[in-house]
């Protein structure tokens, strides 16, 4: 790459505004510079907020009204943006700009073949003939690595995984031999395994045509794997750039340190996550309160079994009225012990059955076979008020997890009322008050609803309100992974924390190894509705048995090991 | 495919049979058939002859079995009131309502939709809004008054258009059709415009609602991200999503309106199907009604699953089973 090299897109000083109805304006971007030479992929990494993903919809003309270019220029292929109408004169989006979305679920039309989807830019932007635009699609199918692609360009998206749609959206993006791709999120949705062919794609295609690409991510790892520049974005405005080595192994500007440092680390377990502590006396001496609260269970020792499944097996599938029933083993055989305050984590890709273990445990789904043992009790599908009030869970999506009509402190009241932990409902409210003070938030936090809070602070309060029954186990499914990192950061340590509250026990549901590692002390590794290997959490992440779980760790992208390769092999 | 229809072929198939069964008891139950029958100042020995004419007197099972078997070969009974058979009264009545309610679907459609994805597209333009309001207008306020309404302005103050029956009929073998003679259809307008109004606007919202929804999903978004079309965009990807629950809709609608025309039909002096279940009821002419509600059950069951079937034309994820 020379510097004479004409960049794809140059961006100076780009400044996009939303005017908000009560006449004030957002700044979703101001003053961003950003450059991409052929063959480059540059990453436009932040959390969510941070307006990376306004600067791709800026620079394909896509912005929502009544968002506007307000200052700045965009140059894509030597030819300016017109900041009057957004967009630019000789500039097609999809001939010149290809785009690959983030959920390659809902970006393809369900109603519509691969091969339509994929010939329509061509036939819009090259002026192909129908004929020509198959043939063409077809070299796509071939060149982005899809399985039989004569036979997948007449299927629909639905026929497909995730994996194969996604390599149809890049095929799509590819289509009318694009200069610059802006790739939003590409793989978020995706698998592990998955991830990292896409990423290979991605990768080829930059160094064998000479794409540009512009990867709007959050993943640190994602960035270390495949990108030769990073710009760093806080708040609209960038805090940091250069190359994705400097960057991630010397960060300059202190959000750039907290936000590497936020992230988990794949190989070393730490005892905290160093992100800045939000506590104060308030919050530990509402944790000593609800340590007070719960004391009356805090009996046994350690290492007693809190939680014991054997063989268990779920099917779903029902059987219809003049259907036959067809069945789906989503577990099968799975046998594993929680012991008194010990985090117990399953990890596993989607669709193997971690979910539906613990969606059994906590009795939304009922096993066709095995047992559960939870605290000496047999659990089926009825079970004792008292049993369902021992065990909590804590959703994936905190958006969805509280009822957004009750407020707060109603809602966390809720289930202390129910299980009469308190004798009226002006002492359920004090304590409602000591468990937000214990996760962290304002005790007046409890007088608003639930649109007033961000995601973590959503998640913390759902964890609050699954500490109020003074539970001997909490299931965590996913608990972090909708959030960012620094969030994340914070929320594994407060779990961490309350832990250690009464001889909680958790069993820990996690897609990601990083934060298995961090959290657990035991962990099982999931497959197609099997444990393949249960260890130690050290163990298991240095001396892994399984070859699925040796897979899984060789494919997480993971900052500190692709850059201590680089490192050791410079 | 095939499975799928032989299902539903089946599921249809057991519908019909409850469906009978409760024709049967209807039949069977309301009121005493023979008292409605025999004159006035009958002698017992009358009445039972009467029974024993209509077999009344076997076991109620057997009666049953005699009753599917002749529904099934098309024996409805004979109407109390006309003393004809059920079956020749629906048929003959069968064209009016038939015609009436094709017009209408077809206005709805073709106005409905159209009006659907303007104001989706430009929620906010004056036409949009006037649209909505009118629309709103048209669904609150009853049919008898709509009907009413433009029979005042349109045959009694403009006198272009008849205000009550069918106008000429051509004859084509059974069915008697008003299409084919300009009285014919200048008597289907008015009628025809009534029956649409309501369905109308709730295709025209409903397509609307549907249509906001697919235009903020991320396929819609990954269109525009290629630079297709707008036209192509809204006309062929966006509004066929936006179709799915409207072919559901309207079909249940089309089967509500052969059915339940009954207000318009009355305005209208529309000789349909509506005015004989009104009579049969007032009556009671019992197997005319029960021939109705046998006739509804199929309907609608007839509908579902052309429906169903429709619905897997559409929509490719439901074909892979």
């Amino acid at each position: 790459m020379t510097e004479t090299t004409r960049p794809v897109l140059d961006i100076r000083k780009l400044r996009v505004e939303y005017p908000l109805a009560n006449g004030n304006t957002l700044t979703a971007v101001k003053d961003l510079d950003l450059t991409i030479r052929p063959g480059e992929i540059h990453a436009l990494v932040g959390e969510s907020g941070a307006g990376k993903t306004t600067v791709g919809n800026a620079l394909m003309g896509l912005l929502q009204a009544p968002g506007k270019i307000a200052a700045g220029s965009i140059t894509i292929a030597g030819k300016e943006i017109n900041l009057r109408t957004g967009r630019t004169e000789g500039i097609v989006p999809g001939r010149d700009v290809g785009a690959i979305f983030q959920d390659p679920m809902t970006s393809l039309n369900p109603l519509f073949t691969v091969e339509s989807q994929l010939c329509e830019g061509m036939l819009t932007h090259l002026k192909l003939s129908s004929r020509e635009a198959k043939a063409r699609a077809l070299e796509l199918m071939k060149a982005v690595g899809i399985p039989e692609p004569e036979r997948r360009l007449g299927s629909y998206p639905h026929q497909l995984s995730g994996g194969q749609r996604q390599r149809v959206v890049i095929a799509t993006a590819l289509a009318c031999n694009p200069q610059l791709i802006v790739a939003d999120e590409p793989t978020t949705a995706l698998d592990v395994s998955v991830q990292a062919q896409i990423l290979k794609l991605i990768r080829d295609l930059a160094d064998e045509r000479g794409v540009g690409v512009l990867l709007v991510t959050h993943n640190m790892g994602v960035v270390a794997e495949i990108a030769d520049r990073v710009t760093i974005m806080q708040n609209g405005a960038v805090v940091e750039s250069g190359s994705t080595r400097e960057v991630l192994t010397a960060p300059k500007a202190p959000y750039a340190r907290t936000l590497i440092a936020a992230v988990p680390p794949i190989d070393t377990r730490l005892d905290r996550l160093p992100v800045p502590s939000e506590e104060t006396q308030v919050t530990l001496d509402a944790r000593a309160s609800v340590r007070r609260m719960s004391a009356k269970s805090e009996t046994g020792s350690r290492d007693e079994v809190v939680l014991s499944v054997r063989d268990l097996a779920v099917e779903y599938g029902g059987r219809g009225l003049l259907r036959k029933a067809s069945v789906f083993k989503a577990v099968r055989g799975v046998s594993f012990d929680v012991r008194r305050g010990e985090i117990f984590g399953l990890v596993g890709e989607s669709g193997c059955g971690k979910t539906t273990v613990a969606n059994t445990i906590a009795g939304l789904v009922t096993q066709s076979a095995g047992s559960i043992d939870f605290q000496g009790t047999a659990l089926g599908g009825r079970r004792e008020k008292s049993i369902r009030q021992s065990l909590q869970m804590v959703f994936q999506d905190p958006y969805s997890a509280l009822n957004p009509r009750l407020r707060i402190n109603a809602a966390i009241a809720e289930p202390i009322l129910f299980y009469k932990l308190a004798s009226n409902a002006v002492e359920a409210r004090q304590d409602a008050r000591t468990l937000l003070e214990a996760v962290g938030l304002p005790a007046d936090a409890g007088a608003r609803f639930a649109h007033a809070f961000s995601g973590g602070q959503r998640q913390r309060i759902a964890i609050a309100r699954a500490l109020g029954p003074r539970p001997s186990l909490l299931i965590c499914d996913e608990p972090t992974s909708a959030l960012d990192v620094s969030v994340q950061a914070q929320l594994l340590n407060l779990l961490k924390d309350l832990r250690d509250l009464a001889g909680l026990s958790m069993l820990f549901i996690s897609h990601d190894l990083a934060v298995i590692r961090q959290m657990c002390d035991r962990v099982a590794v999931m497959k197609a509705g099997q444990i393949v290997e249960l260890s130690d959490t050290e163990t298991l992440f240095t001396a892994p048995k399984h070859e699925y779980t040796r897979e899984l760790l060789r494919l997480a992208p993971s900052v500190e090991r692709i850059m201590g390769r680089e490192l050791a092999s410079a | 495919m095939i499975r799928l229809l032989s299902v539903r072929l089946l599921q249809a198939i057991l519908v019909m049979v409850a469906v009978t069964a409760i024709a049967f008891v209807m039949f069977r139950f309301v009121g005493d058939p023979v008292a409605s029958m025999v004159r006035e100042g009958a002698t017992q020995a009358e009445k039972d002859a009467v029974r024993v004419a209509l077999g009344l007197d076997k076991p109620v099972l057997a009666q049953f079995v005699n009753f599917l078997g002749q529904v099934v070969t098309g024996d409805l009974g004979t109407s109390y009131r006309y003393q004809q058979p059920v079956t020749s009264l629906l048929l003959s009545r069968l064209p009016a309502t038939l015609e009436l309610v094709i017009v209408a679907t077809v206005l709805a459609l073709s106005l409905g939709i159209p009006l659907g994805v303007l104001c989706a597209l430009k929620p906010h333009a004056f036409f949009s809004r006037l649209t909505q309001s009118a629309t709103l207008v048209g669904i609150s306020m009853p049919t008898f008054v709509t009907g009413l309404l433009l029979i005042l302005i349109f045959a009694v103050n403009l006198r272009w258009l008849p205000s009550s029956g069918r106008g000429d009929l051509v004859d084509i073998g059974l069915w008697q059709t008003g299409f084919l003679s300009l009285s014919g259809l200048k008597s289907l307008i008015l009628p025809s415009i009534t029956l649409a109004l309501f369905q109308l606007t709730l295709i025209m919202r409903l397509v609307r609602s549907e249509m906001i929804d697919v235009l903020s999903s991320d396929y819609i978004r990954f269109a525009f991200a290629r630079g297709l079309p707008r036209t192509y965009i809204y006309g062929q990807l966006a509004l066929r999503n936006a179709l799915m629950p409207v072919v559901t809709v309207t079909g249940l609608q089309i089967g509500q309106l052969i059915a339940f025309a009954i207000v318009t039909e009355t305005v209208f002096q529309w000789p349909g199907m509506g005015l004989l279940f009104t009579n049969a009821v007032g009556y009671p002419d019992v197997p005319v009604l029960a021939a109705y509600l046998l006739f509804v059950g199929f309907l609608f069951v007839m509908i579902n699953m052309i429906v169903d079937i429709l619905y897997t034309f559409i929509d490719p994820r439901l074909r892979t089973r």
